[in-house]
């Protein structure tokens, strides 16, 4: 685990350390660091030298019900803040583009690509992952749907499809077995398990 | 992503100030953010203006007044919305997906940058990004591109399904910035490439996009939007098609079409249009007005295909709007 460049300032850097002792994991600094010391060196912005002090926010998250208070490169995505900082490892990193779905989480009841979306345009908000549906040690009736139709192999893609599939219930998209597969297309399986995931998605929202 | 230093508008003023001062407007940052990690977009200053107060969606007589700052998912949802302007909802509902559009805004739709691989692939030349360097699609990989406003600068198409809709309808893009309000009609406000290729719409540096203003009229509620797409969703289109029709006493009065995935911005069709108004509908009358859709197009090596799809397309959807399929 590399630590975080230190050329900050004092008062960043203690705040870094507060923030750090409250946390699991604070590897995302490992690309940051990484990445600011290249860029920088090929950037001939006569303003990069501050980014070090301007390039940090502090917000404070609600996340499966927890309220977490970080200060983060403001680079970092909602993804990598769950992953890297919070070591909430549930929410998948697929293509990181948007594109597949993996990273899917509700933001404040609505389902959206974690990867796509910058941690620090969100404080305040109200995050549910993967990790937090459960109940009182009882599984999520569409996570329990998955186990029981089998709706997954590999199972990379399956929290974000599970997260997903709660948003697309919530919506009311479940009218059909077509609705579903439309309103389901943000979430991509290379293994192939559509057909049982249509299947759990129904049951679930039926009550069945 | 390169580092950027990052605030949050409170206010117009406080969003105009940071815009000034160099900040890049982010909203759903859908575009914005995957651009920045891929460094096309190297912006040192992000400013949020998600606190802005354009949320509403506002029906009035003459006028749909959408907020800028309204996610895809609430406009497609809206009940006047599908009512009114079936043509926004379907063209919304067909872009994407259910998690981008609940995190997408309607005036970061419109500020859409292009889906051309060269553009996004910073080792690429390309003059939409880079001006000068050239433009690797024109001889490169270029089925999804443009054969309709190309330049030998770009070929990129305009990759928004609701401003293609938007462009037949004759909405009103309404704008701010410190010296006032400005209503610019659509079809000025996105710009060929020309020789000027980076400059894609009519904004000046720091103008805010605050709301989208729709004509009523009777066309409206007669209207729908068809997609073609290498698969069935959640892909970017070949070609689609916005078409609103106003039948009255058996003869139609007006018609609007514009059509997507074909221009490098939304297309609209007036020769298509004058072909139908006036007339009769008819099967032989969509045929003769969609054999027009593609008139003046000049497909490149790998996008032939394109014009007899754009005008089948046009004639699939105005007859599925006219209800004589």
């Amino acid at each position: 685990m590399v630590d975080e460049p230190d050329d900050d300032g004092a008062g960043e850097y203690s705040a870094f350390r507060v923030n750090r002792r409250t946390f699991v994991g604070a590897s995302v600094t490992v690309g940051g660091a990484v990445a600011v010391g290249s860029l920088l060196a090929g950037c001939d912005d006569a303003e990069s030298g501050e980014d070090a002090e301007t390039s940090r926010t502090t917000l404070t998250l609600r996340i499966n019900g927890e309220a977490h208070e970080l200060t983060v490169d403001n680079r970092t995505s909602l993804l990598d803040l769950l992953r890297e900082r919070v070591g909430l490892t549930g929410t998948k990193k697929g293509c990181d583009q948007g594109a597949c779905g993996a990273c899917t989480v509700l933001m404040d009841d609505t389902r959206v690509t974690s990867c796509l979306t910058l941690a620090v345009m969100h404080d305040g908000a109200d995050i549910v992952t993967i990790e937090g549906l459960a109940t009182n040690g009882r599984l999520h009736p569409l996570q329990q749907a998955f186990i029981d139709e089998d709706a997954f192999q590999c199972g990379y893609c399956t929290p974000g499809q599970i997260l997903s599939g709660v948003g697309c219930i919530k919506e009311g998209h479940t009218g059909s077995a077509a609705e579903i597969r439309e309103w389901m297309s943000g979430n991509i399986c290379r293994c192939g398990a559509y057909t049982n995931i249509v299947t759990a998605i129904a049951k679930t929202s039926s009550g069945a | 992503m390169y580092p950027f230093s990052f605030s949050r508008a409170t206010d117009e003023r406080s969003a105009f100030a940071a815009a000034t001062s160099g900040a890049r407007y982010i909203a759903g940052g859908t575009t914005l953010v995957d651009l920045m990690r891929e460094t096309v977009e190297r912006p040192t200053a992000v400013v949020d203006i998600n606190g802005l107060p354009y949320r509403s969606i506002d029906l009035q007589a003459s006028r749909l007044r959408i907020g800028s700052l309204v996610r895809m998912s609430a406009l497609a949802a809206h009940p006047d919305v599908r009512r009114e302007f079936p043509v926004i909802a379907q063209a919304l509902e067909l872009s994407a997906s259910a998690q981008l559009r609940n995190m997408a805004s309607i005036g970061g739709n419109l500020m859409q940058r292009p889906r051309c691989l060269y553009f996004r692939d910073v080792s690429a030349s390309c003059n939409r990004r880079t001006p000068g360097s050239g433009c690797a699609a024109v001889n490169g990989l270029n089925r999804g591109h443009a054969i309709l406003g190309a330049s030998e600068q770009c070929v990129a198409t305009h990759p928004s399904d609701l401003a293609v809709a938007l462009v037949a309808l004759d909405a009103v893009v309404i704008t701010r910035d410190g010296t006032g309000e400005r209503q610019i009609p659509i079809a000025q406000f996105f710009r060929q490439p020309g020789t000027t290729p980076d400059r894609e719409h009519d904004l000046r540096p720091g103008e805010l996009i605050v709301a989208v203003d729709v004509p009523t009229g009777p066309e409206m509620r007669r209207s729908g939007y068809l997609k073609v797409r290498d698969r069935e969703s959640f892909e970017f289109a070949l070609t689609s098609a916005a078409v609103a029709l106003h039948i009255d006493a058996g003869v139609i009065r007006t018609a609007r079409v514009a059509v997507g995935g074909v221009g490098t911005v939304p297309w609209r069709l007036p020769a298509v249009e004058q072909a139908l108004q006036g007339r009769v509908p008819g099967a032989g009358l969509w045929s003769t007005a969609a054999a027009l859709a593609a008139d003046g197009a000049k497909p490149l090596q790998e996008n032939g295909f394109k014009v007899e799809l754009l005008k089948r397309t046009v004639e699939r959807q105005l007859r599925n709007v006219a209800g004589q399929p």
